[in-house]
């Protein structure tokens, strides 16, 4: 939604006196990100996006990271405003610094994350002044227990067993849920190909999607995001489509 | 009764160090050219445990003998190794929350170089930020210098291994091997006998353990702490304490290096 550009100015009529209205901003994201998507399985949490940073319609940075390793419990995944998000990267980078410096060892872990990335994105959203971003955070709490979240531009935040953003909650998600509900014991590689399989789906009806993805986990034993890769893609079904002739 | 002259008397109080008359503020200089707080704060630091740091071949460690002067103190706190931001590590001598106060600084200084340029503080640079805010306590009368040494480190892959001193009066110096606190003397005497640039950093955390137990008095301070860390290729740039495995090691090597040199006294 494009909101006003008049920045905040005293009344000029003669009965507005000393009012001030607040002040709005213009807000657009520029460069985007698609869809993140997330399962939580009894093993670990896999996280998935792609590498693709679109300028609109064009297909213009197609080597972005999307996934962020924040510290050994906690990957997050950026949908949005790539901006926006390099600026929420930085912001949790120095705060990982900030834990290391103390020498302890303990480190803000998953749901600590997601609850300051709240408390970040809600509190801009009340000031009209938006960080145009949709965060999941996949890690593990202290007690080592795997853990899923979502947080969004106007501050919805929420824990689930599977989360996507943008067209992912579409398509890919009621594929995950699916998933889940025939497996609920599935592993971290069962999910791995649950997610590959949902990507493959979403570069064929996302237009604004890439074939080239990293899929991240966080488990007992790792905490990493893979090297970009691809799915392969089937497009015979495209050569005879009826009705758009 | 002796008399002596205010000539001899200036001059007794040159040469032992007492700044009477002229040491009341780090805003004053002395006759001769010195500010007597700045002196005074540097007193404060040889009064302190030793610290030495050592920058070897692909790495800098860092050794703390830390005086222990109750038996009721937690082991492992008040650290006087500590992190400036991850890529750098310093050891403080002196008073400690003096100390605390400059590590605070040092690591407000590398977020904001961080900030702006995006890439992790350069030793050197940091160095510059904190001589000066150091420097800047040594030229007010409403403010005391800092009593505290500090030696910082670092070593990335593309510059290699750095040592840097800051002390009270501020001015901050490169090394390869440093030594402050009681047993400086000792220490750089021992230092100056390691050929450190072809010593990695795995060799030097035992001889820099050597050095604090043989420079350790067992007379005067009874019991002491021995802090190590280190930071080098082996610990990917980053600044760590010393695993317990390594550090036992280096502890071994330190007694039995002591318990031989003792037999060589009683031999003799």
């Amino acid at each position: 939604a494009v909101v006003s550009t008049q920045s905040g100015h005293y009344g000029r009529g003669k009965d507005e006196g000393t009012t001030v209205s607040p002040k709005k901003h213009t807000m657009q994201p520029i460069v985007t990100g698609t869809s993140v998507l997330g399962i939580r399985t009894k093993e670990g949490v896999v996280i998935a996006a792609d590498t693709l940073g679109s300028y609109g319609s064009l297909a213009r940075f197609r080597d972005i990271q999307r996934l962020m390793k924040v510290n050994d419990s906690t990957i997050i995944g950026g949908f949005g405003d790539y901006a926006d998000f390099q600026f929420l990267m930085k912001l949790l980078r120095q705060q990982t610094i900030d834990d290391e410096v103390v020498g302890d060892g303990v480190y803000r872990d998953a749901p600590a994350i997601h609850n300051w990335l709240r408390c970040v994105l809600y509190n801009r959203r009340t000031k009209f002044n938006p960080l145009w971003n949709t965060i999941v955070v996949a890690g593990k709490n202290y007690g080592g227990e795997p853990y899923l979240g979502y947080v969004d531009k106007i501050g919805v935040a929420f824990e689930e067993k599977t989360v996507a953003t943008g067209f992912g909650s579409y398509i890919a998600l009621p594929m995950m849920r699916k998933a889940m509900d025939e497996n609920p014991d599935m592993g971290v590689e069962e999910a791995k190909a649950v997610l590959k399989r949902c990507l493959r789906v979403l570069f064929y009806r996302d237009c604004r999607s890439l074939n080239r993805f990293q899929i991240g986990v966080v488990s007992a034993g790792e905490t990493s995001i893979s090297e970009p890769m691809s799915a392969d893609t089937d497009w015979s079904i495209g050569a005879n489509p009826s009705g758009y002739e | 009764r002796v008399a002596i002259t205010a000539g001899e008397y200036k001059s007794y109080l040159r040469m032992s160090s007492i700044g009477t008359g002229y040491d009341f503020s780090a805003g004053q200089f002395s006759p001769d050219g010195r500010v007597f707080q700045v002196e005074y704060a540097q007193k404060a630091v040889e009064n302190s445990g030793s610290v030495i740091a050592v920058r070897g071949s692909d790495g800098v460690v860092f050794g703390v003998e830390k005086i222990i002067t109750s038996q009721l103190y937690e082991q492992g706190n008040n650290r006087r190794v500590q992190s400036v931001d991850d890529h750098i590590g310093g050891a403080v001598a002196g008073m400690l929350s003096d100390a605390r106060a400059i590590v605070a600084r040092a690591r407000e200084e590398a977020t904001d170089y961080r900030d702006v340029y995006q890439v992790p503080i350069p030793l050197k640079m940091l160095c510059e930020r904190l001589g000066h805010y150091v420097h800047l306590y040594t030229v007010y009368g409403g403010l005391r210098p800092f009593g505290v040494s500090i030696l910082l480190g670092s070593w990335d892959e593309l510059n290699g291994a750095k040592l840097m001193e800051i002390d009270p009066s501020g001015s901050a110096r490169g090394y390869y091997g440093c030594a402050v606190g009681k047993g400086k003397q000792n220490a750089k005497t021992e230092i100056e006998k390691l050929d450190m640039t072809k010593l990695t950093c795995r060799e030097l955390i035992k001889e820099v353990a050597k050095i604090i137990y043989s420079v350790h008095d067992e007379v005067k301070d009874k019991h002491f702490e021995l802090e190590l860390s280190w930071i080098g290729k082996d610990t990917g740039g980053k600044h760590q304490i010393v695993p317990k495995d390594l550090y036992d090691e280096a502890v071994k090597y330190a007694e039995e290096a002591l318990n031989d040199s003792d037999d060589e006294d009683n031999v003799m």
